[in-house]
Order: structure tokens, then C-alpha cells, then sequence
């Protein structure tokens, strides 16, 4: 791999990292938004509105940072994979593009009025409002996700004379079984973000004894989504992996570590990946359970590395295994948490469980993690494909751009997101420390002309 | 089918021009327009429901980009890679200003987003001049159709070319004039009292300067590029689109010495309608012109997607664009009257 493609790389995995830390947030927080404007509308009184307002405030603030770090990925397509969009831009343009024109528009005409116009909109007009943010954030989810599905498993397309991909099926292409599944998968996922940090925020609350009652509201409604959507992340998890065994054999042999083909796999849950001894080094497997997830039944054969070409293996296989395994390993861990919580919740006990408390304030950048590695096993499980079997990655950077103009620009980003990261972590900390406030007269959602 | 969509992108791009450049211009003018912190919220209040969705047109005309010309925007965006940068840190730190601003109460924290409104603002105006004049003047492209332009060279607009030479800095110093003349009459329209009596007056002086500088930039554009002005005689549509942009800046003129702001407004987003699309209509059906010849030119059809392709687009498109337009209008109409800067802690 020459210089310039590993740092184009190197660029558009740390910009998308780190702009996906964002909209997980705001994605899972604008679905209970919604249902917590819809039972304030449904029980009168104030006290669900209040902690509604106050995650408003905080879906702004991310979604501040999600968009100004959304913009640089659209251009990066352009910038960094010119080959790849003169080859495929007739077919994953038109996603790319659906996305500005009927999310975006969406998501900033009313993400003004549901963060400002509380008091200029009828209690209907501002849970519309909110409802529309949702609609937004969740269709521009979609169609990223289409994009990306393309990406893993192209199809609706066909090769023209001149080596360019056509779009030929535009049904088959957006609603591509691997989009809709991935989709599903990748929402949930956003869920179990937004219900763990209402929940922690909730648990600090508690524990420090301020705001209990919205509180109350926060650890309730958090736990109950966190472990309806971890649930979901596990069925939609399984769909998904069905589909990579099935048509991406050769990534789910690498976040398996299996080397070698066989009947009766076995499922690997420890180990570390020694690539060029070809074996999986200290491991621990459940015997057939491979065999069984992958198809369905205990004696189903699964291709290893072996079956095949060296060249067109995952070029990372370490990072992909363990970007798995994490996302796994954090998926179980958070389902078990969820659940506990809700089963202290029936029994009436959660607000006075200190252990639970802290465990749900600590545990909200677990689901960060799993759903940034998640992303991670998808695409490093692509590679060396930008189209899988269509297109390598190799052939798709820009040809004139050379590796010291891509060091510069990544240097420039990572100076840039740091002094963005402590900015957000500051006013993020200013708003919990202020905590949810009631509609005051003279304060928030408050207009008064100043030249009275 | 290609001519539709140069047009629809020409289109966008221009909207794009008209309405996020009021907010770009607000962002020029108003280190001189507004000089307290009230004054300050008052200008952020003016354009805080509208920049966010104005920015959308840049990545939506973007994608239109994508979809249609793929080969023109794989080729554009990556030769002008440096310059793409700047612009998207500009954009980056720009919406970050207007966003963080108003969070914390204290004199330096609003000082410092200040100055980066306003600098990232002017900085972007000049950028979009710049390219625009980069566009017109052209770009090497090679055989293949790609390019990797400097920053400059020296400053010749003659080969070899950079990205700066007096052409493309005249352009954007044409486009900070003009995109700080429409912020200013946008300012005039949505806000009052002082601030609205200084952005009169910033829009007049601007506005002479537009129209002074017009016919420069016009000579001089023939200069760097011959074709454009017999591109133009032939085509009716850029005829008309340039009598638009006059009969915009005669608008303009008219209704700021009548005290009519919002027809002031109008006029102004006439005027930039007007000459890109006369740019567009002249240039057509090249996208990006080749300093090397003509046959090495990008154009609509040697840059453009397949047919079958751009079919199906045209109609989620002809879905799609209406309803951004609904809910442009939406927002307006929510929001008309005179801004009203917002509390001290509202909003997030």
C-alpha cells in the first residue's frame, strides 16, 4: 500500500469515527424525545416536558457537532476517493444525494423550532416538530446506510462500456435486503446510546440527590428503551451476521479468526488472532455454535481464511477480530445491564439501589464503544474491497492528491476535533450541572424583543 | 436529460449563493453593524433559523453534482483539495461559532466566537469567489480529466495556473463585496433599530462598491476567458438572466433610497441569481474548463452519469425539491417580522 492511500484511509476512518459519536446520540434521543413529548401530551402536567426540554438542549449541542462534522464526509467522497466516485457515483450519488435533499432540509428547518420555539408553538406543534427531527435524522440514518450497504453487497447496478457503474434497478438498490437489516441494526444500536447516557444522566441525579423527580423520569424511560433496544441489537445482530456468512464468507472467517474450513465450526469467544502463523492463539470455543448461527443448523460447513486468496482477505484481520469480539462482548454486557436495572425497576427498588445506580452512571460510554466498533467489523470487514468483489479500495483514492497534502489535512482535523471534543465536553458538563429546568417566564423558550 | 440536470445544478448552486450568502454576509457585516452584545444576539437571531438549512443547498447541490456529473466532481473536488479543506475548517468553525456562542455568558468566550464568525464568514466569500473564478478562468486537466492545482503560481492566469492569481483574488474580493452587500440588506429587512440603521447604510456603500466593481470583473473575465461573452450572445436564457441581475441591482438601489428593506432584499437575491445563471447559461455545456484547450474541457456530456441513471433521479428530485422549497417557506413564514434577539439561556 503506498503512503497517500493509507493516510486517505487513515482520514476517513478517523473523521467518520469521530463524527458517528454524534448521531448515535442524537438519532437514539430524537426516538424518546418523541415519546416523551407524546406522554406529556397524553398525561397533561409539566413533568415530562420538562425532562424533554432538557434533552433538547442536549440533542442540540451534539447535533451542533454532528452536522459541522458531517459536512466534511460528504466532500471526502470528492476529495480523498476521486476514482471511486467518477466509478461509482452514478449509483451511490443518488443515495447520497436523496439524503440532502429529504432528510437534511427536514432535520434544519425544525430542529430551530423544537429547540427555540416552545413557547412560539401550541403544545401539538412542538411535539410535531419534534416528530419531524426524528423523521429526519432517522430517513438521513437510511440512506447512509443504503449507501453504505452498496458498498457491502452491490446490487441494482450494471457495468458500462466505459468500466463505470450504472444504476439499473432503483428499488433493488434502496431497499437492498442488506440495507434494511443493517438499517435496523444500526438504529437499535443508536437507541441503546441515547437510553444508557438518559439513564446515567438519571443515575447521577439520583445519586447525588438533585432534579428526583425528572430524574425518576430519566431512569425509567432509559432503562426500559436501553433494554427493548438491546434486545433488538441482538435479534437485528443475528440477522445481520446471517447475511455477512452468506455473502461476505470471507469477513465473517476473519472476525471469527477461523482459519481453517470445516463442518461443525465451533464459536470462538476468546483468543487472539496470530495472522501469520494462520491459527487463532489461547482459545476459547464453544463447540458447533458457529455451524448453528452462521446457517441454522449444528453441521452446517464454514469457510475459513483458507478457502481463500491471500489477496482477498480483510487487510487488518487483528482489528477486525477484535472489533468484533468488542462489539459482541459490549452488546451482552449492556443487555444484561438493561435488564437488571428493569427487573430493580418492578420490584420497585431501582432509585434506591446504589450498586445499579452506579453501574448505569458508569456505564454509558460502553455503548459508544460497541457501536464504534461495530462500524469498524463492517467496514474492515469490506476491505480490500470499497465494492465488495466490484472494486478494491487500492484503485479508488485520488490520483493527483499525494500523501504530504493528505498528512497536512489529517494533522488539521485532529487539531481541530480535539479543540472541538473539550468544547463539547465543557458545555455537555454545564448542562447536566444545570439539570432540567421548568418553562419560566422570564427564562428558556422565553422571547422578548430587545428594543422594547 | 444532462442539459436538465446543468440546469438543476446551476440551479442549486445558485440558490445556494442567494440565501446562504445572506448569512455568510451577516457574518462579513457584523463586526460593523453591531457593537454590543444585545446587537451581537441580534444579528445570530436574524439568521439563526435560516443558515443551518441555507448550508443544506451547498451539500445538496453537491449531491445533484454526484449524481449527474460524477466524473466533474471526482475531477473538481480532488484537484482543488487544499482549498476544499480550508473551506470545510471555514464551515466547521463558523457553524460552531454561531452554535456555541450564546451558551456562556462571558465577555472573552463571545469575543473569541466573534471574531470567528466574522472571519470564517469573510474568509468563505472569498473562497466561493474565488473558485467561481477558477471555474471561468479554468483549470489544468490532463488527459484523464484530473488536476492538482497550488495555492498559486505566479499569479499570471496563464499556465501554469494556480488556484490564487489577480483573476480568481479580483473574483473573490467581487464576491466579499457582494456577499457582504446582500448580508447587510438582509440585516436592513429582518432587524431594527440601530442595527438595522447601520446595515442601511453599510448595504449603500456596499452596494456602490458592487456596482463599481461589476464591470471590472465582467472585462476582466472576458480577458482570462474568451468564449464566455459569444457563449453568451447565443443563448437567450443568459441574456435573460443577465437583464435579471441588472434590473436586481436597479431594484436594489431604488427601494434602499425608498426605506423598502424587503424589496431591497429581493432585488438583492435577484442580482445573484442573476449572474451565476448568466455564468452557467454562457459556460454551458462546459463544467470545467481545460487551460489546456478545449478538448480537454469537462462538459455536461463528457462528465455526466448514464441517461437510465439520471431518469430515476429526476423523479425523486422532482419529489424531493418541492418539499425543501415547503419547508423554506415554513420557516420564513414562522419567523416573519423583525428578529428579536433571544433571551440571556434560551434555546440549548
Amino acid at each position: 500500500m503506498d503512503d497517500a492511500l493509507v493516510f486517505h484511509r487513515l482520514q476517513f476512518a478517523f473523521t467518520i469515527v469521530y463524527h458517528y459519536l454524534f448521531p448515535q446520540l442524537t438519532m437514539g434521543l430524537a426516538l424518546l424525545i418523541v415519546i416523551m413529548k407524546a406522554l406529556g401530551l397524553r398525561q397533561g402536567g409539566e413533568r415530562w416536558n420538562d425532562a424533554a426540554r432538557f434533552w433538547i438542549r442536549i440533542f442540540g449541542i451534539n447535533f451542533a457537532v454532528g452536522v459541522v462534522t458531517g459536512i466534511p464526509m460528504e466532500f471526502q467522497f470528492g476529495t480523498n476517493w476521486a476514482k471511486f466516485s467518477r466509478h461509482a457515483g452514478s449509483v451511490i450519488g443518488q443515495t447520497l444525494a436523496m439524503e440532502g435533499l429529504f432528510a437534511f432540509f427536514l432535520e434544519s428547518s425544525f430542529l430551530f423550532l423544537l429547540v427555540w420555539g416552545e413557547r412560539r408553538l401550541s403544545k401539538i406543534g412542538h411535539f410535531l416538530a419534534a416528530v419531524a427531527l426524528f423523521l429526519g435524522s432517522w430517513l438521513s440514518g437510511y440512506f447512509i446506510i443504503a449507501t453504505n450497504a452498496f458498498m457491502q453487497y452491490p446490487v441494482g447496478h450494471a457495468v458500462a462500456a466505459d468500466g463505470t457503474l450504472r444504476l439499473v434497478d432503483f428499488w433493488a438498490f434502496v431497499l437492498s435486503p442488506w440495507a434494511i437489516v443493517q438499517y435496523a441494526h444500526n438504529m437499535v444500536a443508536a437507541v441503546v446510546t441515547g437510553a444508557f447516557v438518559m439513564a446515567a444522566v438519571g443515575a447521577y441525579y439520583t445519586l447525588t440527590r438533585r432534579h428526583l423527580p425528572t430524574a425518576g423520569l430519566f431512569l425509567r424511560l432509559g432503562v426500559t428503551a436501553a433494554l427493548v433496544a438491546s434486545v433488538l441489537v441482538t435479534v437485528t445482530g443475528d440477522r445481520q451476521a446471517k447475511l455477512v456468512a452468506r455473502h461476505q464468507p470471507v469477513a465473517l472467517a476473519a472476525m471469527e479468526g477461523r482459519f481453517e474450513s470445516g463442518a461443525h465450526a465451533g464459536l470462538n469467544v476468546i483468543g487472539q488472532p496470530n495472522v501469520s502463523a494462520r491459527r487463532l492463539d489461547n482459545p476459547v470455543v464453544i463447540p458447533w455454535v458457529l455451524s448453528f448461527l452462521a446457517f441454522g443448523t449444528f453441521q452446517a460447513p464454514v469457510q475459513g481464511l483458507d478457502a481463500f486468496p491471500r489477496d482477498d482477505w480483510p487487510d487488518n484481520i487483528e482489528l477486525l477480530y477484535y472489533s468484533f469480539h468488542i462489539m459482541a462482548g459490549l452488546g451482552t454486557i449492556l443487555t444484561a445491564i438493561a435488564f437488571v436495572a428493569v427487573l430493580l425497576w418492578w420490584a420497585g427498588r431501582l432509585e434506591r439501589s446504589r450498586p445499579m445506580l452506579w453501574i448505569l452512571m458508569l456505564a454509558f460510554p460502553l455503548p459508544y464503544i460497541a457501536n464504534t466498533v461495530g462500524w469498524m467489523t463492517a467496514e474492515l470487514g469490506r476491505q480490500p474491497w470499497l465494492i465488495f468483489g466490484v472494486f478494491r479500495t487500492a484503485q479508488g483514492a485520488s490520483p493527483t492528491v499525494h500523501a504530504g497534502t493528505v498528512l497536512f489535512t489529517l494533522i488539521g482535523f485532529c487539531g481541530l476535533y480535539l479543540a472541538l471534543g473539550i468544547l463539547f465536553l465543557f458545555l455537555i458538563g454545564r448542562e447536566i450541572a444545570h439539570g432540567p429546568a421548568p418553562l419560566s417566564p422570564a427564562g428558556r423558550g422565553h422571547v422578548e424583543p430587545v428594543h422594547a | 436529460m444532462l442539459e436538465t440536470w446543468y440546469v438543476i445544478a446551476a440551479l442549486m448552486f445558485a440558490i445556494y449563493v442567494a440565501l446562504d450568502g445572506f448569512d455568510l454576509g451577516a457574518g462579513i457585516v457584523s463586526p460593523f453593524v453591531a457593537r454590543s452584545d444585545p446587537e451581537r444576539r441580534q444579528v445570530l437571531a436574524a439568521i439563526g433559523p435560516y443558515w443551518d438549512g441555507n448550508e443544506v443547498w451547498l451539500l445538496a447541490a453537491g449531491g445533484a453534482l454526484f449524481v449527474a456529473f460524477p466524473r466533474v466532481l471526482a475531477s473538481g473536488i480532488s484537484g482543488f483539495y487544499f482549498a476544499i479543506f480550508l473551506l470545510l475548517w471555514c464551515l466547521l468553525g463558523r457553524g460552531i461559532a454561531i452554535e456555541f456562542r450564546s451558551h456562556v455568558v462571558e465577555p472573552l468566550w463571545r469575543a473569541a466566537w466573534d471574531f470567528v464568525f466574522a472571519a470564517a464568514s469573510t474568509l468563505l466569500a472569498v473562497f466561493f469567489g474565488a473558485a467561481f473564478g477558477n471555474l471561468m478562468r479554468g483549470v489544468s486537466l490532463d488527459r484523464d480529466g484530473w488536476f492538482a492545482l497550488p495555492l498559486f503560481t505566479d499569479w499570471s492566469a496563464r499556465d501554469p495556473v494556480g488556484i490564487l492569481d489577480w483573476y480568481t483574488v479580483l473574483t473573490g474580493v467581487f464576491a466579499l463585496l457582494a456577499l457582504g452587500a446582500h448580508g447587510a440588506t438582509f440585516l436592513a429587512w429582518k432587524t431594527d433599530g440601530p442595527v438595522h440603521d447601520r446595515s442601511r447604510r453599510a448595504a449603500r456603500r456596499l452596494w456602490i462598491a458592487v456596482a463599481v466593481l461589476w464591470p471590472v470583473v465582467t472585462a476582466a473575465s472576458h480577458v482570462v476567458n474568451s468564449s464566455l461573452f459569444p457563449g453568451m450572445g447565443r443563448r437567450w436564457l443568459a441574456i435573460a438572466a443577465a437583464l435579471f441581475a441588472i434590473a436586481g441591482i436597479v431594484a436594489v438601489f431604488v427601494r434602499l433610497a425608498r426605506g423598502g428593506d424587503f424589496g431591497a432584499f429581493l432585488g438583492s437575491c435577484a442580482f445573484l441569481l442573476g449572474i451565476i445563471g448568466a455564468s452557467a447559461a454562457s459556460y454551458f455545456p462546459v463544467m470545467l474548463r481545460a487551460t489546456g484547450g478545449d478538448a480537454l474541457s469537462l462538459t455536461a456530456y463528457t462528465g455526466g452519469g448514464d441517461e437510465a441513471g439520471l431518469r430515476i433521479a429526476l423523479r425523486w428530485f422532482l419529489v424531493g425539491a418541492p418539499l425543501a422549497l415547503i419547508y423554506l417557506g415554513v420557516v420564513i413564514w414562522l419567523h416573519r417580522g423583525k428578529a428579536v434577539a433571544a433571551a440571556e439561556g434560551e434555546g440549548y
